[in-house]
């Protein structure tokens, strides 16, 4: 029992923690891809340590919900990161490892978010609220979608389940799961907030979007709201990496393959990271009114993912 | 069940069909355009070639040459000489409203699976599950011909459908008799220089290709 | 080897015309090549009366009662087509509407469509058939915008394109007929020989080849020109030259409701039950329908007798539709004396738009005043086309008709009706044409009369009686069809 929960608490905070290296390591990446020589791989830690360090600074008529999103938003965040089956599947928390309460917890998170960046009344907060919020009416079917792809084929909506039956079974060629893949990596660059939905490296307010949101908040309430969106990120390579590539990751109860399993996870994390950068470096940014084209285009792809399996897969 | 791989990689290179229509379905740039149509081309004639190896169906071997020299060098050839020609290399299309013609296009799919559904029962290849993916194939593509505005675009369009239905003809019965094969290539050869005819009788009598111009002719 | 002569003279004019058609006696080798052709048909036709129906040519080719009698007809108004077409096209070259190298492609492919469509009607595999009405297509594209106007090209686009999907649906119904006979057959060219799926249509699979002739009736109705898919059939008549309009509303379109007729065979029976009729009865009925409001609101004269085509070819379908051995037979007689018929009246229509300059109905005047021949043709042509009597059309219409009322009193309004408004459209438009003041010139080049009246005299002695040879081809032809 305290194995599992050791092995519950490893989990947890190695994808915690290692959250920002991910994030650096993309900005890294497409740095490189840009002749540039970038801040290194460490940058995102330093930011967070700087401020954390900072005193935090109010507005005057904040309530206790802008004061306190920054922790629901971590918390989400960290709760998600528990229960995405990365190095293992069997773990103390992974019977909650649903897709649909996944795609659930992220939309709490998301609803905070909004209300506190609407709860200052800036110009600011209310219109980056308002995209989101159209951005994610349209993503978040779409990810849903997305998952029933994968839980058709296994049967199930628990990701462990998936996980086991795509990883640990023979090896078949699922048409489906590539559109799912394709349509998967449209919507996870827009959840969070990347190129070509948004572009995470400027303020320019014409286009901002999440950056919008997070506008009145500084110090901790910002090292938070920030990590928590690393984790995010972390979260759904994590969870692509788990439905679409899952080889690798330790089988249930197989504590001998935890290291291999480990350097897996980084290799396909390292991996990921550089294609996403490779992404945003060859792609515009879209004019936001081409955003419900662009998630249209994903939703459409996983439902035909859905489609192809029940033509070809039964 | 777990299917043989042949059977695997064949329903993929389906699946690829079908996205590649999408992406027709919704590719602006006439350039792109004629690239997806080479793919496509080409995703077909592995097929054909993966479907002669598993059955032993020598004469698809054939076919496959066929759909290798016509719709992978030889069409694509012809249509990157035309663009070049009329000076549209670049020509990007104004799609008014991509998301709804997805969503028309998804209706499609759904429908042709629907129909497909009692003859792949009744096939007996190991293709059978494609069938359906092939009837959705020449779907789309009619629905790009009826959406495109100009006329290139209408006519990849146009043979993009016949490979949908090579395809179909592929997958249901391992290709049709060598005779009418041989015909129906003959046939889309010509109709692709008389569509290169077209192309410059319209430019020089409307200094455009946009069918806009070709819109005279209604009832009043 | 009379079925080699039929093929070969026409494809063999096909290429002397590629090389010297701009010449200045292309028009008259032209017209021989046409003639030759019917001759190889007549001689064709001969033996296959005498021998019954014959397979040649490891039965590649398929000659029975049905399609002996429409080869011909493709033959023998292909020639009178020819014939008229010679003045025609050198009146249009004289106006300078055409180069010698536009004249040179319009008799080579002239000749190409009329092998195509004989190649169509012969052929016993359906797939080829289905390349032959492919070609047909492909050679009368370019004759469409021969004279590279705005609207010629618009219409000849409109034309490649609708039909060109269209016979893709076909292809499409074909490829499902080959799935369903390969089971029955085995692979290979055996199972898409017609007279082997005929033979075995009781054990082919019903609904695929339910689904199959959806595909097919869409594909070639649209060829046939049936409403909702007849857009391209009016344009494509008004602005090609007028000999291009008589063959494709005298030829084309019964050839491709001969392909709709030949697999509707094969699917009745294997479902055994009326959907391919019923299908055909709703498209036909459809097309008279839409057809005959139509006719109306036209103010060129070409596209007036282009919609009368639709109407009658809706009516045929209508009739085949609804099968038996009168109805079949009455739908047999109606293409062969809509075809007479409809092609005289685009000859002497040609001659009158040459003669007024125009096409517009109402720039039309006085053509009785001119030119005795063509003002009198032209009426009589409008007479025979609306089924007055004693004329061919009145014969099968009646028939279509009292069958109608036997067996689908519902549908009897509506053919009424439809034939009252066609009737009442076009008898008044041309009556204005053929009659009335005018001021406009002779021709330089003499009309061609007698292709008009050869075509009229036929279609009255159809009227009035039928040969009883002929009669009897109809009749095994119905009894085929079922």
């Amino acid at each position: 029992m305290t194995r599992f929960l050791f092995s519950q608490l490893f989990q947890t905070l190695l994808v915690v923690l290692a959250a920002p290296l991910l994030l650096g390591w993309v900005n890294q990446c497409r740095a490189w891809l840009q002749n540039r020589s970038g801040p290194g791989w460490l940058q995102p830690y330093r930011v967070l340590r700087k401020l954390f360090l900072k005193d935090a600074v109010l507005a005057y008529n904040a309530s206790v919900l802008f004061r306190i999103t920054p922790y629901v938003v971590f918390g989400c965040m960290a709760l998600a990161a528990s229960i995405v089956p990365v190095l293992a599947t069997d773990l103390p928390f992974s019977p909650a490892a649903d897709v649909i309460a996944l795609v659930g917890l992220f939309a709490l998170a998301r609803v905070f978010m909004a209300l506190a960046a609407m709860d200052v009344g800036t110009a600011f907060g209310s219109m980056g609220a308002r995209r989101e919020m159209l951005i994610a009416s349209l993503a978040e079917p779409a990810l849903l979608m997305v998952v029933f792809t994968p839980s058709l084929i296994s049967g199930s909506t628990a990701l462990t389940t998936i996980v086991e039956t795509l990883a640990h079974s023979r090896l078949a060629i699922y048409p489906s799961m590539a559109f799912a893949g394709v349509a998967f990596v449209m919507v996870m660059l827009a959840e969070n907030a990347r190129i070509p939905i948004d572009n995470p490296a400027t303020h320019l307010e014409l286009t901002m979007i999440h950056e919008a949101m997070i506008l009145e908040y500084s110090a901790r309430h910002l090292a938070l709201m920030e990590w928590a969106n690393a984790i995010k990120l972390t979260v759904y390579s994590a969870v692509g990496v788990a439905l679409f590539l899952p080889w690798g990751i330790a089988q249930a109860g197989d504590w001998t393959m935890m290291p291999l399993a480990i350097v897996a996870f980084a290799a396909k994390m390292a991996a990921g990271g550089a294609g996403l950068a490779v992404l945003e470096a060859v792609s515009a940014k879209l004019r936001i009114f081409r955003a419900p084209e662009f998630l249209g285009m994903a939703f459409m792809l996983a439902v035909l993912g859905i489609l192809t399996h029940f033509l070809l897969e039964r | 069940m777990i299917l043989p791989l042949s059977a695997q990689l064949i329903n993929l290179l389906a699946s690829l069909m079908l996205l590649l229509a999408f992406a027709m379905l919704a590719q602006r740039r006439i350039l792109s355009l004629i690239h997806l149509f080479a793919l496509q081309g080409a995703v077909l004639t592995v097929n054909t070639v993966v479907v002669a190896q598993s059955t032993a169906q020598a004469h698809l071997l054939y076919s496959a040459g066929l759909t290798l020299i016509l719709k992978v060098i030889v069409l694509p050839w012809i249509l990157h000489r035309l663009i070049d020609r009329l000076n549209i290399r670049w020509d990007v299309e104004t799609l008014i409203n991509i998301p709804t013609i997805m969503l028309v296009g998804i209706l499609l799919v759904i429908l042709a699976f629907n129909l497909a559904l009692p003859i792949s029962q009744l096939a007996g290849t190991i293709t059978r599950a494609t069938i359906g993916i092939a009837m959705a194939s020449v779907l789309l593509s009619m629905l790009m011909m009826i959406t495109r505005r100009k006329a290139v675009p209408q006519v990849i369009g146009f043979l993009a459908m016949e490979n949908g239905l090579f395809f179909a003809a592929t997958s249901a019965t391992y290709g049709m008799p060598m005779v009418v094969e041989l015909g129906i290539a003959l046939d889309v050869l010509v109709g692709t220089f008389i569509f290169g005819i077209f192309f410059f009788q319209i430019r020089e009598t409307f200094d455009s290709l946009d069918i806009h111009h070709l819109e005279k002719l209604k009832e009043k | 080897m009379e079925l080699l002569l039929v093929l070969g003279i026409p494809l063999t004019g096909s290429m002397l015309l590629a090389l010297g058609g701009h010449r200045g006696r292309a028009p008259e080798i032209n017209a021989l090549m046409s003639l030759l052709t019917f001759v190889a048909a007549a001689a064709l036709t001969t033996r296959v009366i005498a021998d019954g129906p014959m397979l040649a040519w490891k039965e590649q080719f398929f000659i029975d009662a049905f399609n002996v009698f429409l080869v011909t007809l493709t033959a023998f108004v292909g020639f009178t087509a020819a014939l008229f077409s010679r003045p025609y096209m050198r009146i249009e070259e004289q106006r300078g509407k055409l180069s010698a190298g536009r004249l040179r492609l319009y008799h080579s492919m002239y000749q190409m469509f009329t092998f195509t469509m004989l190649l169509a009607l012969l052929t016993n595999n359906v797939g080829i058939l289905w390349v032959a009405l492919e070609a047909a297509t492909l050679a009368t594209v370019l004759l469409v915008s021969l004279y590279r106007t705005p609207a010629s090209l618009e219409a000849a686009w409109k034309y490649f394109i609708l039909c060109g999907v269209g016979i893709a649906q076909a292809l499409f119904g074909t490829i499902l007929l080959y799935l369903a006979a390969e089971r029955v057959l085995g692979s290979g060219g055996g199972a898409l020989l017609w007279t082997h799926l005929n033979a075995v249509k009781g054990s082919l699979e019903p609904t695929v080849l339910s689904i199959a002739f959806v595909f097919l009736l869409v594909g070639y109705g649209t060829k046939v020109g049936l409403a909702p898919l007849h857009n391209w059939l009016p344009d494509a008549h008004a602005e090609g030259p007028t000999p291009i309009s008589a063959v494709l509303s005298g030829l084309l379109l019964n050839v491709a409701l001969y392909a709709v007729v030949r697999n509707k065979v094969l699917v009745d029976g294997a479902l055994g039950t009326h959907l391919a009729g019923n299908l055909m009865m709703g498209f036909g009925l459809l097309s008279v329908v839409v057809a005959a409001f139509f006719l109306s609101r036209q103010k060129d004269v070409k596209r007036l007798f282009a919609y009368s085509s639709i109407e009658h070819m809706g009516l045929a379908t209508f009739a085949f539709g609804m099968g038996g051995p009168v109805a079949s037979f009455a739908a047999l007689l109606h293409m062969t004396v809509h075809s007479l018929t409809k092609s005289a009246i685009f000859f002497a229509v040609g001659h009158a738009a040459q003669k007024a300059g125009t096409q517009v109905i109402e720039d039309v005047r006085g053509l009785i005043n001119v030119s005795p021949a063509v003002g009198w043709s032209l009426m009589l042509g409008a007479l025979a086309i609306l089924g007055v009597p004693p004329f061919g059309v009145f014969a099968s219409e009646f028939m279509i008709l009292t069958t109608a009322i036997h067996e689908h009193p519902w549908a009897t309004p509506f053919l009424l009706i439809s034939l009252g408004v066609a009737f009442a459209a076009i008898f008044g438009k041309v009556q204005g044409m053929v009659f009335g003041e005018t001021t406009a010139q002779r021709l330089p080049h003499a009309p061609a009369a007698l292709p008009v009246f050869a075509h009229l005299a036929i279609v009255l002695l159809l009227g009035l009686y039928i040969p009883p040879y002929l009669a009897q081809w109809y009749r095994q032809a119905a009894q085929m069809i079922g």
